[in-house]
């Protein structure tokens, strides 16, 4: 069974088309990254594919569920979900805001059973963020602060991650490890979808590159498979130079804007 | 850390309504009232402190209660620090329906008739509100419509007091718009209490919704909240909370936006757990005003409103100019 699966899901809003036709399916420990330039619909593709947005036509089912079906707390246990937009407005500490990740198994920031603790514990050491328990969120740096955040989804410890954009104020170090991170959890059964706009980022760590353009899901494999630079050329207007690492992935480095 | 805070607010609000009932215009010494209050006493002490005394502290309770809980709940809702009851424009048209009452001379008809209005302008304001709720996903949309039907309802009470046809209407809008305890009975009471309590418990039970909330209300759903039953359930029970304490008290601002405020800290921030506080400590922040206004030595005694906003605004703006996180 799929961890994921959207099945021709369209959307748009004010007559303008911002998702057609998008169908694919998440297995269970793979990572995928979805790629494509900004304002290609991969943030509503997202919100489509977890039943958050309901689609003009097509539907998505969430561990074999449909997505409109679940009530919000079923949801949110099987599909953990980061926003890019995560505003914070009270100074909290920093293990209350992970804690907030149990919140559809009931718990509270005040109130965490054993499991919950658990769960909080585990994910703030995953993210390297020991010591960090009592900080107030607005003494934190906004690499810390997104690491917060990623705790928080972690936390939820469901068989889904979709993350978007979470590496987005990331260092080049934070960027790898928050890679890694997702590494681990699709080695213990995760499905991972996430949105990164670093290239050479997301070939190194995907399994799968779901390539979006226009709205549209134009390509979808490996990155050995996908990565070529006509495409690279076609979706971003880039120029770059790709070369297949002989493990897996591919190593690319993009050069500038293609010419014309 | 939660019990310590709400048990020092409690000890803090139970010495207040005690201080409270020694004052008066007949000066009664703590055992006097305490026997009256056990049910002794001569009849003469019973009569000033079960129907004048009690009734007016325990509406400045109740008032306080109502306006702290309703500003931390708007507040987490809101995800706005400086919200309160009357940012959705709740208080603004129940002290309209009231003054439509006033206008016409049709509280004269029966004691009820006035806080009958006031209860139903809150609650024609909560409907408006909870029907924008659902049609709009945005908060600001949902603020400015607030402020919209707010601005609005205080322009047809304008109207109404322009158009006043006699100076003795005008004195009696006045005084509603001010906001006034004195010469509460416990019927009034009895009449505002299932709104109040109703209002107050739909809140505490949205409680934990509240805190999803902090994160934005993307995440919030993400994290498995109904967005919309939580945002109707504030909705109602702020607006019913709030509709009974005008009807009691008439306009009272400022407690809304203090009492949660003051409390914030001592609860680590967390929206969930600030609303038994803030309720508490709003009730005591009323009753405390409400001794304030019979110890200042003025003419005519002090509105309770217009003490509450002297200490409030100020208040606000200090808190406005501390925030952390924009």
């Amino acid at each position: 069974m799929s961890a994921l699966e959207a099945r021709s899901l369209a959307y748009h809003a004010q007559d303008r088309p911002l998702v057609k036709d998008a169908s694919f399916a998440l297995e269970p420990g793979t990572l995928t990254v979805l790629i494509g330039p900004n304002g290609a619909g991969k943030t509503t593709l997202l919100r489509l594919a977890l039943g958050l947005l309901a689609p003009d036509s097509g539907e998505a089912l969430i561990g074999g569920e449909k997505a409109h079906v679940l009530s919000p707390r079923d949801r949110a246990r099987r599909a953990a979900y980061l926003p890019q937009q995560r505003p914070l407005v009270w100074p909290q500490p920093v293990r209350d805001i992970v804690a907030l990740g149990r919140f559809a198994y009931g718990a509270s920031p005040a109130r965490l059973s054993p499991a919950d603790a658990q769960a909080v514990d585990d994910a703030i050491a995953a993210c390297g963020l020991g010591g960090f328990e009592k900080r107030a969120a607005d003494t934190l740096s906004g690499g810390e602060m997104s690491r917060v955040h990623l705790a928080r989804a972690l936390a939820a410890q469901a068989p889904l991650l979709v993350a978007d954009e979470p590496v987005a104020a990331l260092d080049p170090r934070y960027q790898h490890e928050v890679m890694r991170i997702f590494e681990r959890a699709t080695r213990a059964g995760t499905a991972v979808l996430t949105v990164v706009h670093d290239l050479p980022l997301a070939a190194r760590y995907a399994n799968r590159l779901l390539w979006m353009k226009e709205g549209r899901i134009i390509a979808d494999g490996s990155p050995a498979e996908t990565l070529t630079p006509e495409r690279l050329a076609a979706v971003f207007g880039v120029e770059a130079e790709v070369t297949p690492r002989a493990s897996d992935g591919a190593d690319v480095r993009i050069i500038g804007p293609s010419a014309g | 850390m939660k019990p310590r805070v709400s048990l020092l607010l409690s000890l803090a609000l139970g010495a207040a309504l005690i201080a409270s009932l020694l004052l008066g215009s007949v000066p009664l010494s703590l055992a006097r009232v305490l026997a009256a209050l056990a049910g002794g006493g001569s009849e003469g002490d019973s009569l000033v402190v079960w129907q004048i005394r009690l009734p007016r502290a325990l509406a400045a309770a109740a008032v306080g209660a109502a306006l702290g809980m309703s500003g931390a709940a708007l507040q987490g809702l809101l995800r706005n620090p400086l919200a309160e009851p009357g940012i959705l424009g709740v208080s603004a048209s129940a002290a309209l329906f009231a003054s439509f009452v006033l206008y016409f001379g049709l509280a004269t008809i029966g004691p009820l008739v006035l806080p009958l209005a006031a209860v139903a302008g809150a609650l024609v304001a909560t409907a408006l509100v909870a029907a924008a709720a659902l049609w709009t996903r945005s908060v600001v949309t949902l603020i400015l419509i607030g402020v919209g039907l707010s601005s609005f309802a205080a322009a047809l009470m304008a109207l109404l007091m322009n158009l006043a046809p006699n100076p003795f209407s005008l004195a009696d809008m006045v005084n509603w718009m001010l906001g006034t305890v004195d010469n509460r009975s416990f019927a009034d009471l009895a009449f505002a209490a299932p709104f109040l309590i109703i209002g107050m418990a739909i809140l505490f039970a949205g409680r934990k919704g509240l805190a999803a909330l902090a994160l934005g209300e993307e995440t919030a759903e993400g994290l498995g909240l109904d967005l919309k039953r939580q945002r109707l359930g504030v909705i109602l029970g702020a607006g019913l909370a709030t509709g009974a304490a005008v009807a009691l008290a008439g306009a009272i601002g400022f407690v809304g936006i203090v009492a949660p405020h003051l409390v914030r800290p001592f609860l680590r921030y967390d929206p969930a757990r600030l609303l038994v506080p803030s309720c508490l400590l709003g009730a005591l922040l009323l009753v405390l005003a409400d001794i304030g206004v019979r110890l200042v030595p003025t003419e005519s005694e002090l509105k309770l409103g217009v003490v509450a906003s002297l200490i409030g605004a100020p208040v606000f703006i200090w808190i406005a100019a501390q925030r952390r996180l924009a």
